[in-house]
């Protein structure tokens, strides 16, 4: 073998390590999910799950309060939210919820440290509002999270801000005839699995008044559906985000030979549907309306407010944390149909 | 060392360059000195040039340029002339057409003129070529089979980028010029119309596509096979006994009770590859014009089985609360 072949060899190997460097380690392991042949299948990574799992484990909880003891609204000024919890149940709360959004910054991340009861700090504001949305998402939303239920720490996992909030995206919009218009797509994007989809799925579908996700016929030939194929792709990019969002392949919820077909999708699809509903509400009642209390700083690039999607809460997992409730160690979070009793 | 020996393409020979058969009266002459290259010989013939241009070659690849240029350029200014975010993001980069509101008029140039003026510049381009392939064929006095099977790839092309957007009324109809974009289009295309597995024609040109990777492997496989008889010098052995023709074609009639002709296999090369692009270009001229949904198509027709329900019944919750989404 002569050298000019030795360095030819050498090359053409190095060139193929870093075409393959972006690859996951094979092997991958499926999981049958569906009827035999249909391709009904889940793909994992096993060593990929190992590291998901390590980082979805909920903080242990807190030796529980006794429910006795005069309710917190009779002894603190200013509490408008949980008033009616035993004192000591509501303090216990309060040190959770420390440790779940602002373990570094303490009780004064939200309360003025002069007078607790003030609602000077617009956190404060915000965090009660947040509160109120917690309950609401219990007791109100169990088509999508069933008795499991959130907690703050379901989205913030100790940080003040959870990790994944959406703005409305500005594109790259460029003066006309400049050259260069994207069409808001075409970038590798995070927000639609580093897809060339459309990068922003979220300001069109995910606020209260959304456009249509539904784009297939429902009839074999033409009956009158405009939608496009580039109106498809936004589509796809929103399911792009939802199956990164929840670490998921497409058949997780639908039988990709008939994506639109109801009858042929597995019953996750339905909960999905009401997660779709949920984050809507949540977002047109609770996370717009929020902002006009942000400092600046808290605001996307065009001034919205930070919103909701399928990743705040699932960061990776099909279900968030797993499937661990922590609502069982905090039934105050219940709302107030579990919290009468 | 053993080498393993045949007559084709092992022995490069440089003599004085082949200027080619005469052109006909009028043609320009051809172009270039003739040279010799060891590499390119490896892989076929060693002489380069002389090379005809002539005024349909230089038109379509001016037009080419331009069209590369506009797509290359507007691909560029999306990451705001950065030379390293262009290398980077490269493969997502795309020059996309006309948003669908626009129908088919014509759009301001960002807005999916670019587009337009890129597709215009590209086709014609193409079509100069086209012409250029069919005229060099017949110079040579040769068939025109070349510019027809190009004409089949030229067809697929043009009803994804200009026919069917005509008939559907709209531009965005069209296929982004982009790497991954046109993928993602085309993935989307199928969703939007309900699986275009089940489209006959899509069936058809994949069956042609694979066709044809199979019997080019046949064929270049016994050729080569051959090769040590004299196979690539097909058509002279045809009628004598005992030569790589007649191996190649006993070897198949042995294999499998039938064989090809020396002829023959190259009609049904021909036809395997220029039917992939005539009957997907079918499949995609029916799609949204003739069928909204081909996997309910397929359901009507009985191409698409049912398989046992293996969930309990799943209900569209949009039809009970009456929501859409």
């Amino acid at each position: 073998m002569n050298s000019s072949t030795r360095n030819a060899r050498i090359l053409f190997l190095t060139l193929t390590g870093l075409l393959l460097s972006g690859c996951e380690r094979p092997p991958t392991e499926s999981v049958q999910l569906g009827y035999r042949g249909t391709g009904m299948q889940q793909v994992v990574n096993p060593r990929i799950l190992e590291q998901k799992v390590a980082l979805n484990v909920p903080p242990t909880a807190t030796a529980s309060a006794g429910t006795d003891g005069p309710s917190a609204g009779s002894i603190y000024q200013n509490v408008q939210v949980l008033g009616d919890l035993g004192i000591g149940q509501f303090n216990r709360l309060m040190v959770a919820m420390t440790s779940w959004v602002s373990p570094d910054e303490g009780c004064t991340y939200c309360h003025s440290a002069a007078n607790f009861a003030s609602d000077e700090l617009y956190t404060k504001i915000v965090s009660r509002r947040m509160l109120q949305m917690t309950t609401e998402i219990n007791s109100q939303w169990q088509s999508h999270v069933a008795q499991t239920g959130v907690t703050c720490y379901t989205c913030h996992r100790g940080k003040p801000v959870p990790g994944n909030v959406w703005f409305t995206d500005p594109g790259s919009a460029r003066m006309a005839n400049q050259g260069g218009g994207r069409e808001h797509q075409n970038a590798a994007a995070p927000a639609v699995a580093m897809s060339s989809l459309p990068f922003d799925p979220f300001t069109p579908f995910f606020k209260d008044d959304s456009a249509n996700i539904r784009v297939v016929s429902n009839t074999a030939l033409p009956t009158g559906n405009r939608a496009s194929t580039k109106q498809t792709e936004w589509t796809y990019g929103l399911m792009m985000h939802m199956s990164d969002a929840l670490g998921v392949n497409c058949t997780f919820c639908h039988n990709s030979r008939a994506f639109a077909d109801w009858s042929q999708s597995t019953p996750q699809r339905v909960t999905a549907w009401h997660g779709i509903e949920m984050v809507r509400a949540l977002n047109g009642n609770y996370l717009e309306p929020l902002g006009p209390q942000y400092p600046e700083n808290r605001l996307g690039p065009l001034g919205d407010p930070p919103k909701v999607n399928c990743g705040t809460c699932h960061q990776g997992a099909y279900k968030p944390l797993y499937g661990a409730s922590m609502l069982t160690d905090y039934p105050a979070l219940a709302g107030p149909a579990a919290a009468s009793q | 060392m053993a080498e393993y020996q045949n007559i084709f393409t092992q022995i490069q020979v440089k003599g004085p360059a082949d200027p080619g058969v005469p052109l006909p009266a009028g043609n320009t002459t051809r172009k270039g000195k003739p040279g010799y290259s060891h590499l390119l010989g490896l892989f076929g013939d060693a002489q380069i040039g002389p090379i005809y241009l002539g005024w349909f070659g230089i038109a379509s690849l001016l037009c080419g340029f331009i069209a590369i240029e506009i797509i290359g350029l507007n691909m560029w200014a999306s990451v705001n002339w950065d030379p390293i975010q262009f290398v980077r993001q490269l493969p997502w980069l795309a020059l996309e057409p006309p948003s669908p509101a626009n129908g088919l008029r014509i759009p301001p140039l960002n807005e999916g003129g670019w587009w337009l003026m890129a597709g215009f510049f590209l086709t014609t381009s193409i079509l100069l070529w086209w012409v250029r392939v069919y005229r060099r064929a017949r110079a040579l006095g040769m068939g025109t089979h070349v510019a027809w099977a190009f004409a089949a790839a030229i067809w697929l092309y043009l009803v994804l980028g200009f026919i069917r957007p005509v008939l559907m009324g709209s531009w965005g109809e069209a296929v982004p010029f982009g790497i991954f974009p046109h993928l993602d289009w085309t993935a989307a295309f199928s969703i939007r119309y309900g699986n275009l597995f089940y489209n006959p024609f899509h069936m058809l040109s994949i069956a042609f596509l694979y066709g044809s990777a199979l019997l080019f492997a046949m064929h270049g496989a016994t050729i080569l096979a051959v090769s040590r008889y004299g196979g690539d010098r097909e058509v002279e052995q045809i009628l004598d006994r005992g030569t790589a023709s007649e191996r190649s074609a006993l070897f198949w009639r042995w294999t499998m009770g039938f064989n090809a002709t020396m002829e023959s296999i190259h009609r049904w090369a021909w036809w395997f590859a220029v039917l992939c692009p005539l009957t997907g270009g079918l499949g995609i001229l029916l799609t949204g014009t003739v069928v909204d949904n081909w996997y309910l198509w397929g359901v009507k027709h009985g191409v698409a089985p049912p398989y046992p329900a293996v969930y309990p019944p799943v209900i569209d919750p949009a039809a009970a609360s009456g929501i859409s989404q």
